[in-house]
């Protein structure tokens, strides 16, 4: 095939990535989405496939088929609530698979034509380390958060003395390394290279940790991108280069929306050490103050006995496995000529949009899903609000304490509904760490206990 | 030769920014609903480094570089098949008010 065409058939699969993301506009479209993805990703193989220098076809058939394999045996197996995890284990391959093509490229640079071993043009090997040095990164931060998601290590924060002045050194390093490697391209430069920026993709998510998660997800994501087109450039590759750019701003993007759903720069949350040590902020101790506590029939009592409903989801929700059930429960609150709707905030679980997912899941229809900004001027003409998993999120702190962490964040207004049904496992905080004063008020009835057992149970009143 | 390669370069740059701003455009079009989606398929489609691995591993000669390509195309497919499949599953959950109360 001539140079020409490989170009046409790489701009073809870009516009179908393209169209992939467009496709995610609607619902309805995102299906279609996903197989313009696919298509993309045929063409952008098979074309490769077809280069004369290509003929290797069983070794690399093998290695698509072994990894297709399991790709498609743990997509069909995971629960959509590990989702988070699964992500962040993807965004760890993408990371370290650019290490091994830029490794590639380093020892055989005459197969993507950028020279001969020892003597790669100067422009390539800055993009080859610098590549190698985003896709390191990506490996490592990944592998922690999904430790760190998965519960293997502690999801909290971790913060020591000095951490950001040792990662600017580290940082700084690296780049004395890459300057190194672009005169000398030794191999044991470049491979201090890699395994430096796997140190600092550790340490940059050591500090960032619970109600953050969501933000490092997208941020990794964000990174992987940029991995492709380190490669992409190193390479001369259009196709590596704008899927990279596509991948990475969406990324960005994410975690600018997660961040500005907790009122936080992005700049603070990477910093990291939110919600860690601090443990009750708030200046009036509430210890001594009285909450009301309900059982599962006091609160079927008050669902059946409201003409509107409207159910907040929470990571909570997630852990419980509590989404079939409280979709039961609107079912049958529907019946009752009762309207329900599901309010979403935008750092809701774990990662972007988990809450919808969870909820689609136990099939509930998209259109009861709403978003914060849509369904907010709701929550005064709404009867009862029936809070699952999610606490800081409805948190009026947010609004009127200036001292509190959360001071800014926009919130879910439930306080503004008649009543307010909380089901939590216990009176613990959040992961603000900060105390919610919604439970202390009259309006108020705590439901104490596991959610999904808590929604059968109101199931049952129910019937 | 540097004026050659630093040709590519620029036009690498150029593709990158545009892309950069479709990508912009594009995401911001994404209902808040299917962000998770998102990550489903930008994770898939970021394994377009395949094709690097590919070139890597195409050579008949065994040598680093062709392990390293084919170390390389494993990873990259787990992540696609994963991440397509992974995406589809979530998609076919989305569905409207119709379709379930016909299901019901």
């Amino acid at each position: 095939m001539s140079n020409n065409i490989v170009a046409i058939l790489y701009l073809i699969s870009a516009l179908l990535f393209i169209l992939a993301l467009r496709g995610l506009s609607h619902p309805e479209s995102s299906r279609l989405g996903n197989i313009f993805g696919i298509v993309g990703m045929l063409i952008a193989i098979i074309t490769t496939l077809m280069f004369k220098s290509v003929l290797s076809y069983f070794e690399i058939g093998a290695a698509i088929l072994a990894g297709g394999a399991i790709g498609t045996f743990i997509a069909l197996r995971i629960e959509m609530t590990a989702l988070p995890q699964l992500v962040a284990a993807f965004h760890s391959l993408v990371g370290i698979a650019a290490v091994f093509v830029a490794g590639a490229a380093f020892y055989d640079p005459a197969s993507f034509n950028i020279g001969e071993f020892g003597s790669i043009g100067k422009s390539s090997l800055i993009e080859m380390s610098i590549g190698t040095f985003i896709g390191a990164i990506t490996f490592s931060g990944s592998v922690l958060a999904f430790g760190k998601l998965q519960g293997t290590v502690s999801g909290k924060p971790i913060v020591f003395k000095f951490q950001h002045f040792l990662n600017s050194i580290i940082f700084l390093f690296i780049i004395f390394l890459i300057a190194i490697f672009v005169f000398n391209q030794s191999p044991t430069v470049f491979w201090s290279i890699v395994l430096i920026s796997i140190l600092l993709g550790f340490l940059v998510v050591i500090p960032i940790g619970g109600a953050d998660m969501p933000v490092v997800v997208s941020m990794l994501n964000s990174y992987s991108g940029w991995a492709a087109c380190g490669i992409g450039f190193t390479l001369s590759n259009n196709l590596l280069i704008i899927t990279g750019a596509l991948v990475g701003s969406s990324g960005a993007i994410l975690s600018y929306i997660m961040s500005k759903g907790m009122n936080r720069s992005i700049i603070s949350v990477v910093l990291g050490g939110f919600g860690g040590e601090q443990t009750n902020i708030s200046s009036n101790d509430n210890s001594d103050k009285i909450i009301k506590q309900g059982n599962a029939e006091d609160a079927a009592y008050i669902l059946k006995n409201a003409d509107s409903v409207i159910i907040v989801p929470g990571y909570g929700m997630a852990v419980a496995q509590a989404q079939h059930s409280l979709r039961e429960m609107g079912d049958i609150l529907k019946k009752n000529g009762i309207s329900v709707k599901y309010a979403i905030h935008p750092v809701a679980g774990r990662m972007p949009g988990h809450m919808n997912v969870l909820l689609a899941e136990a099939n509930v229809p998209y259109e009861e899903v709403l978003e914060l900004e849509e369904i907010n001027h709701d929550f005064p003409i709404t009867e009862v609000s029936f809070v699952i998993g999610a606490n800081d999120v409805t948190n009026p702190a947010a609004k009127t304490d200036e001292q509190s962490p959360i001071y800014g964040m926009p919130i879910l207004d439930v306080e503004k509904s008649q009543t307010v049904l909380f089901v939590k496992r216990s009176m613990a905080t959040g992961y603000s760490g900060v105390d919610n004063e919604l439970f202390y008020r009259d309006n108020t009835t705590m439901l104490f206990g596991d959610a999904k057992k808590m929604c059968e149970n109101i199931v049952k009143s129910l019937n | 030769m540097e004026a050659h390669t630093s040709e590519i370069f620029v036009i690498g740059l150029t593709v990158f920014f545009l892309a950069c701003i479709i990508g912009y455009y594009v995401v911001w079009s994404v209902t808040p609903a299917l962000h998770s989606p998102l990550m489903g398929v930008t994770n898939a489609i970021s394994s377009v480094i395949i094709v690097g691995a590919i070139l890597a591993a195409g050579p008949l000669d065994n040598d680093i570089s062709k392990i390293f390509g084919l170390i390389g195309v494993f990873l990259a497919s787990i992540n696609i098949f994963g991440g397509f499949i992974v995406t589809y599953r979530m998609l076919s959950m989305f569905k409207k008010k119709s379709k379930q109360n016909n299901q019901d």
